[in-house]
Formats: C-alpha cells, sequence, structure tokens
C-alpha cells in the first residue's frame, strides 16, 4: 500500500483563465443581446433596416441638405417653386428660425427693452440653479427668494411703469417669455392651492371635503381649453362693468387653477400613503392641526410624490402651449403665428423647420425636468430601505 | 393626606379650543363666503348679460345654424340647428377619441413590451420612442403633422399612390371602399353567428376543462368561426361585394372614402403621443409583477408563452388598468386640441356657436355637461373592467 504523506498546499493562485470565447468580446454580446432566438434575429434586421432607411433621411433633411443662410423665403425653395435649389430638394430651412429668433424668444417685447427679459431670466437662472443642488447650503433664504421675492422683481421688471422703466403691456409679451411666466406662476400658485385641495378632500369636515371634491372632479373632467375657454369668456362677465382683465391675467388664472386640481390629487397620494401611526403619533403629542400637518405629514407625503409632482409640473409646462387657442402668442404661438402669417418665410419646408426647433425646445425642457426628478428620487429615497 | 378626587367626565375646554366647535364655526364662516361670493358673480353676471342684451337658456339650439361642417358623420346641412351641429360635434369627438384610444393601447402594448425585450436594439428603440414623444406638447406634434406634413403633400393632380389603389394628397387620404349589395345581410349574419359559436365553444371549452382538465384550441376554433362563416356566406349569397376604387380625375378623386387631413393629424398625433404614456404604464405593470410568479410557472413546467398568458400578464392588467383608464380620459379631453387646426370636435362647433350666438355661459355648461359624462361613463366601464380583472380573494 502506499502512503500518501506528502500533503499539498497551494501557495500561489494560477492566473484566471479567460472566458470562454463563446462568452465574451463583441461576438458574445452580439449574440446575447441581439441575436438570441430567431425571432430576436428577425427583430434586429428589421429594426436595422428601419434605421438604414430613416437615419440617413433624417440626418440629411436636418444638417446636410438644409439651408443655413438666407434672406427670405428664395433660399429655402427649388426651381420649380420659384428659387434657385435644384429640383426635388428637400431640408430644413434654417434661415427662417435665425432671422426670428427674437420673437420665437421674446414675442414683440420692444427691442431696447429686451434687456429686462434677459435680466428677469439671469436671476431666475441664479435663484433656480443653487436651489436645485443640494449641496449648496442657504436652502431656506433661496427658497424664499426664488418663491416669494423673486415674482415682485420679475414683475416690475417685465411690466415696468415704475423706476423709469417703460410700461410694456402684456399684449406685447410673446414667446418663450410666455411660457415660461405661464408655467413658473402656475407652479408656484398649483403646489400650495393642491395642498389646500388635498387637504380639503381628506378634512373631517363634510362641508370642506365636499366643496374640494367637487372642484377637484370638475376640473379634472374638463379639458384645459375649457377652464381657458372659461377664463376668457367667463371670467369678464363675472365682474362688475367696468373692470377689465388682463388676457393673460386670465390664462394665468385658469392654468394654475386647472394644474391645482391635478396637483391636489397627487399630494392626496402621498397623504394616503403615510400610515396612521404617523397621524396618531401627531395626536399623542398634543400637536394641532396645522403643526401635525406641517411638520409631520407633509414632509414626508411630499418627499413620497416627488415625482408626480414633477410630472405635473411637466404636463402644465406642455399644456401652457393650448394658451394659442385664446389667440395668446406663447412660443408655439408664436411659431405658429410666423409660419401661418408670413409670406416672407413661406415655403413647403418652414412649418416643418419651425415646429421641429419648437419641439426641441420643450423637449429640453421637460426631459431635463423629468431626469432631474429621477435623480432626486433617488438620492431622497434612503429612508425606505428596510 | 390630600386626596386627588378623579373625575369621569373629561376636562373643560373652553369652547374656542373645542375641534367639533372649530369646525362648524369655520364652515358655516365657509358657506357664508361662497354664498357671498356666488351672490356677487351672479349678481355681475345678470348685470353684464343685461347690458348686452343677451338673452339666457338654451332656447337658442333651436336656432338655425347657418355654417357648414366638412367632417360630419350624421346628417347636417347649414339650415340645420345649432342643436344638432353640436350633435354633429359630439359624434366627432367620440370618433376621434375612440380611434385614437384603440391605436394608443396598441401601439403602448407593443412599446411597452419591447422596452423590456432581451433584444438591445429594440429595447433602446422603444426608449428613444418613449422619450421623444413625451416630452412634446401634443398640440406641437398636432400642428406638425397639420401643416408641417400633410399641408405639403402633392395637390390631387400629383396624388402619392398607395398600394390597393389608394392616394394621399393634400386633401387626405383616399382608400377603396366596399359596395355592399344584395345579399349583404346574410354575410353580417354569417359574422354574428360566428361571434355567438366561438362564445359558446369557449365556454364549453371551460366547462370541460374545469371538469376533465382537458383542453380544446378554443382560439383557432373562434377565428375559424369568425372569419370562416361570413367568407362562406360571402360565396354563397353569389359574391355581392364589390369595391368602388377612387379614381384620379383633373382636380379632384372621385369615389372612394376618404379621411381629411384635420383628422389624420389630430388621429396620429393623439394616438402617438398616448402611446408613449401607455408603453410606460404597461413596463411598470409587467415589471410590478413578481419575479417568483415567473420562476413559479417555470417550476410548474409551463411553457413560458404559457406562463406570459396565463400568469403574468393578469396580474400585471391589474396594475395597468387604473393608470390606462387617466390616459383614456386625457386623449379625450387632449381631442378638444382639434379646434386649433379646424377639425369639427364638439370644442371647435361649441366655438363658433358662442361666436355667433354670444351665449357664452349655456355653450361652457354644454362642454362640461358632455365632457363630465364621457369621463364619467368611461370611469365606469374602466371600472368595472377593473373588478372583473381584480384579484377574487376567497
Amino acid at each position: 500500500m502506499q502512503e500518501h504523506s506528502m500533503s499539498f498546499v497551494r501557495t500561489e493562485m494560477t492566473p484566471a483563465t479567460a472566458a470562454p470565447r463563446s462568452q465574451a468580446g463583441i461576438g458574445a454580446w452580439l449574440r446575447k443581446n441581439l441575436f438570441s432566438t430567431p425571432l430576436n434575429s428577425a427583430l434586429t434586421l428589421v429594426a436595422l433596416l428601419i434605421l438604414a432607411w430613416a437615419v440617413p433621411r433624417m440626418l440629411n433633411w436636418l444638417f446636410f441638405d438644409a439651408i443655413w443662410v438666407g434672406a427670405d423665403r428664395t433660399a429655402c425653395l427649388t426651381t420649380e417653386q420659384g428659387g434657385e435649389l435644384p429640383a426635388g430638394w428637400s431640408g430644413a430651412c434654417w434661415p427662417f428660425v435665425t432671422s426670428r429668433f427674437g420673437q420665437f424668444m421674446f414675442g414683440r417685447y420692444p427691442l431696447d427693452e429686451r434687456w429686462r427679459v434677459m435680466l428677469t431670466g439671469a436671476i431666475f437662472v441664479a435663484l433656480l440653479v443653487p436651489l436645485m443642488i443640494p449641496r449648496i447650503p442657504w436652502k431656506r433664504l433661496n427658497a424664499a427668494l426664488f418663491f416669494g421675492a423673486f415674482p415682485f422683481i420679475a414683475y416690475f421688471l417685465l411690466v415696468g411703469g415704475v423706476f423709469g422703466l417703460r410700461y410694456v403691456e402684456t399684449s406685447l409679451w410673446g414667446g418663450l417669455l410666455v411660457t415660461l411666466v405661464i408655467s413658473y406662476v402656475g407652479i408656484v400658485v398649483s403646489l400650495p392651492l393642491g395642498i389646500l385641495l388635498a387637504l380639503g378632500r381628506r378634512s373631517h369636515m363634510p362641508i370642506v371635503k365636499l366643496l374640494s371634491v367637487v372642484f377637484i372632479e370638475t376640473v379634472r373632467g374638463v379639458p384645459l381649453v375649457t377652464v381657458l375657454f372659461m377664463a376668457s369668456f367667463m371670467l369678464p362677465l363675472f365682474v362688475p362693468p367696468g373692470m377689465t382683465f388682463d388676457k393673460l391675467l386670465r390664462a394665468l388664472i385658469g392654468v394654475a387653477l386647472f394644474a391645482s386640481a391635478y396637483m391636489a390629487e397627487v399630494v392626496r397620494g402621498g397623504l394616503q400613503a403615510i400610515p396612521r401611526g404617523q397621524y396618531e403619533g401627531a395626536d399623542s403629542l398634543g400637536l394641532g392641526y396645522w403643526q401635525k400637518m406641517g411638520l409631520i405629514i407633509m414632509p414626508q407625503a411630499l418627499k413620497l410624490v416627488i415625482p408626480g409632482i414633477v410630472n405635473t409640473f411637466i404636463g402644465m409646462f406642455k399644456d401652457t402651449t393650448l394658451v394659442l387657442i385664446i389667440s395668446m402668442f406663447d412660443l408655439l404661438g408664436v411659431v405658429k403665428q410666423n409660419i401661418s402669417g408670413d409670406p416672407t418665410w413661406a415655403t413647403p419646408q418652414t412649418a416643418k423647420t419651425g415646429y421641429i426647433f419648437a419641439a426641441a425646445i420643450f423637449w429640453i425642457f421637460c426631459f431635463g425636468m423629468s431626469r432631474y426628478s429621477i435623480w432626486m428620487e433617488r438620492r431622497l429615497d434612503t429612508g425606505h430601505r428596510r | 393626606m390630600s386626596q386627588h378626587v378623579i373625575r369621569d367626565e373629561p376636562a373643560r375646554v373652553p369652547l374656542i379650543y373645542n375641534p367639533r366647535v372649530r369646525g362648524i364655526v369655520f364652515q358655516v364662516l365657509l358657506v357664508a363666503l361662497l354664498a357671498l361670493g356666488v351672490w356677487w358673480i351672479v349678481d355681475n353676471t345678470v348685470e353684464n348679460l343685461r347690458r348686452s342684451n343677451i338673452s339666457t337658456g338654451f332656447a337658442f339650439l333651436r336656432g338655425r345654424a347657418g355654417f357648414d361642417i366638412s367632417d360630419r358623420l350624421i346628417e347636417y346641412t347649414s339650415d340645420s340647428s345649432f342643436g344638432r351641429a353640436l350633435l354633429v360635434g359630439i359624434a366627432n369627438t367620440l370618433v376621434v377619441a375612440a380611434a385614437g384610444i384603440v391605436t394608443a393601447t396598441i401601439l403602448g402594448f407593443l412599446i411597452g413590451v419591447g422596452r423590456l425585450s432581451n433584444n438591445w436594439l429594440i429595447r433602446k428603440l422603444a426608449t428613444v420612442y418613449v422619450e421623444v414623444f413625451r416630452n412634446i406638447p401634443p398640440l406641437l406634434v398636432i400642428l406638425f403633422w397639420y401643416q408641417g406634413v400633410l399641408a405639403v403633400l402633392p395637390s390631387v393632380r400629383d396624388s402619392l399612390s398607395l398600394p390597393f389603389g389608394s392616394y394621399l394628397n393634400n386633401r387626405g387620404f383616399y382608400f377603396p371602399r366596399f359596395v355592399w349589395g344584395e345579399g349583404t345581410g346574410l354575410i353580417l349574419a354569417g359574422f354574428l353567428a360566428g361571434v355567438a359559436l366561438s362564445w359558446y365553444v369557449a365556454r364549453r371549452a371551460r366547462a370541460r376543462q374545469m371538469a376533465t382538465g382537458e383542453r380544446f384550441p378554443v382560439l383557432w376554433t373562434s377565428v375559424a368561426l369568425i372569419v370562416g362563416l361570413p367568407l362562406l356566406a360571402f360565396f354563397v349569397s353569389g359574391m355581392p361585394v364589390s369595391v368602388d376604387y377612387p379614381q384620379k380625375g383633373t382636380f379632384n378623386l372621385t369615389g372612394g372614402t376618404n379621411i381629411k387631413p384635420e383628422f389624420l393629424s389630430l388621429y396620429l398625433a393623439l394616438s402617438f403621443y398616448t402611446a408613449s404614456f401607455i408603453a410606460e404604464i404597461v413596463r411598470a405593470g409587467i415589471m410590478g409583477v413578481p419575479r417568483g410568479q415567473t420562476e413559479a410557472f417555470s417550476a410548474l413546467g409551463i411553457r413560458s408563452r404559457d406562463g406570459m398568458r396565463l400568469v403574468v400578464i393578469p396580474q400585471a392588467l391589474r396594475i395597468i388598468i387604473p393608470p390606462l383608464t387617466s390616459q383614456y380620459l386625457n386623449l379625450t379631453k387632449n381631442s378638444s386640441l382639434a379646434v386649433a387646426i379646424g377639425y369639427p370636435d364638439l370644442y371647435a362647433i361649441g366655438g363658433t356657436i358662442l361666436n355667433q350666438t354670444g351665449q357664452a355661459i349655456e355653450v361652457v355648461v354644454i362642454f362640461m355637461v358632455v365632457y363630465l359624462s364621457i369621463s364619467i361613463l368611461t370611469s365606469l366601464f374602466m371600472n368595472w373592467f377593473n373588478a372583473k380583472m381584480a384579484l377574487k380573494e376567497r
């Protein structure tokens, strides 16, 4: 019999072997992600064919075949349409956008007063950016400035009539300026109003509850167009003869009321998610109703529904475009007006170019907001892991 | 030793700190304020109406409309009444909403499933679709289709020819129409019989499966019945159906059916926009079904396709249906954007009537009543469907 007296203990590790060829590298990735089954291979091929057809056309239209400089419509017309471009040409007509850029941003705001709008915009950005970055301190002061002081500064700067500033009536406002003013006011008004309505809907007082429910459900049941329509045609009927409302103010009231009904439902979702024990805990500490809500319930509820709130903001930002139906000129309204009401740039490509430009701006704002809310949600999602 | 007397009755609280009293006082104040506000508004409105000589009431609905409506489903001429015009508008709103809901649901489900596909390319494409369409205002999309795409199509003379004898030009989409001749009733009867028989077969098959565990190919039988019976009736009655192709003339296309660009742009924009939201709802719904469910049906030896159909989808639907309802309502409400491009929906026609008669209050009341009823009916239907799909706990 042989004895194994020698024991073997490995002292150094052998180097790791590379993964088999079939499991690593581009080939494996392709096989796993694009060609795993016959169906997947077919889908991949179809998708590739569509991309190969669409992407070059899109890039050509947007950039390579596009016209970048020109004085008027003839720059973007083919020979058969009265211009100089070869027949069958199709591409974006960017000089339309560059020559009307000022209008798209400010509407008919007087040229030599536009610095006021830009200054307001600069203050807005200067207050908003630090508010959005969590590391920067003085949040309370910042928020107070942004929601409390900024509206007044903006009002005096934009409307004027004081401190030697020329009065600029709101019918001259337009473009991105109006879009942002309506969204900002909508956000600032709808959040507190929505919270109040949500509290009212969950209140134990029957009349308060009834009124909140009726308001919320009525507003949510009808399209924003109807609400704007009411605000623009019926509001003047409701006030004493002789008293008039600014058109922009009417739109603001409509949008703010509409948004607060949606906000109320979002906040109510958050309130419902707070366990009963929190309410009872606050009660047993002897807190009054507003203390209980303000110190215990709301901070937790609002944190839960941040994505919903931001979604409402995004929806409202998109909905500001509807003011064009009551003939006001937000960004989309100005673009549309320039497309259909102005022969200087009337070409078959103008409408497409203008709307793609407007879509890009709206997209950047909405996409930015949604990304920020996702990021914020992750950041705040600390207390809920067990 | 002093004795503490413990009383049973609660401590006396001054009236002002009693929550119930406070509640009542607050509500009385609220009602009083509200009544005051309403009275003020009504008073002003009556005064304003008297000054501008507008009579109130719905009698104006019987007046002659005097305007034409291009897109209509029900009989209407400019001699018809305002009320009739509103009915045309309601019908148009319902049609565009229904068409949009069907398309958006199909597209949304496909894209939602695509976002969960294990095919990288499909997943990315679906994500790009969702992120692009979700973040662009629907009104912009409507205008883009209307002014950017459909308005610059060739004129009638140079219409684009599409398969199946259909044409596309700046006046809309023209496609062949079926002309139902003598004996069409038989085909319809065949179709109805097919549906009824499939329902019966499905019931019997279910009962048999419950009793014996044997399964019956219900799907294929139903397809055969629903397609086969009308087809049989078609041949038996001597092929009474002919096709009316659109004919290209110098100034117009005659024959066939056409869809106007207004409808087309509204329908396409609403469907594409809402589909991006439905896709996200579907994705969330499927992801909301715990992984254990998939593992469990695999452990039971159920094939992946059957498992999806029998285990995952029914549970996902429970998560999907409530938000889906609100998307349907949103789409219906967004159809009021039709006014921007002149598609005669309820809102557009109501606006025209308001301009002609000045009956602002009545028109707004009609808007509210119609839209609220549509909302309530849709919610009721979806609640019923939701209850049917809900977890049946015993």
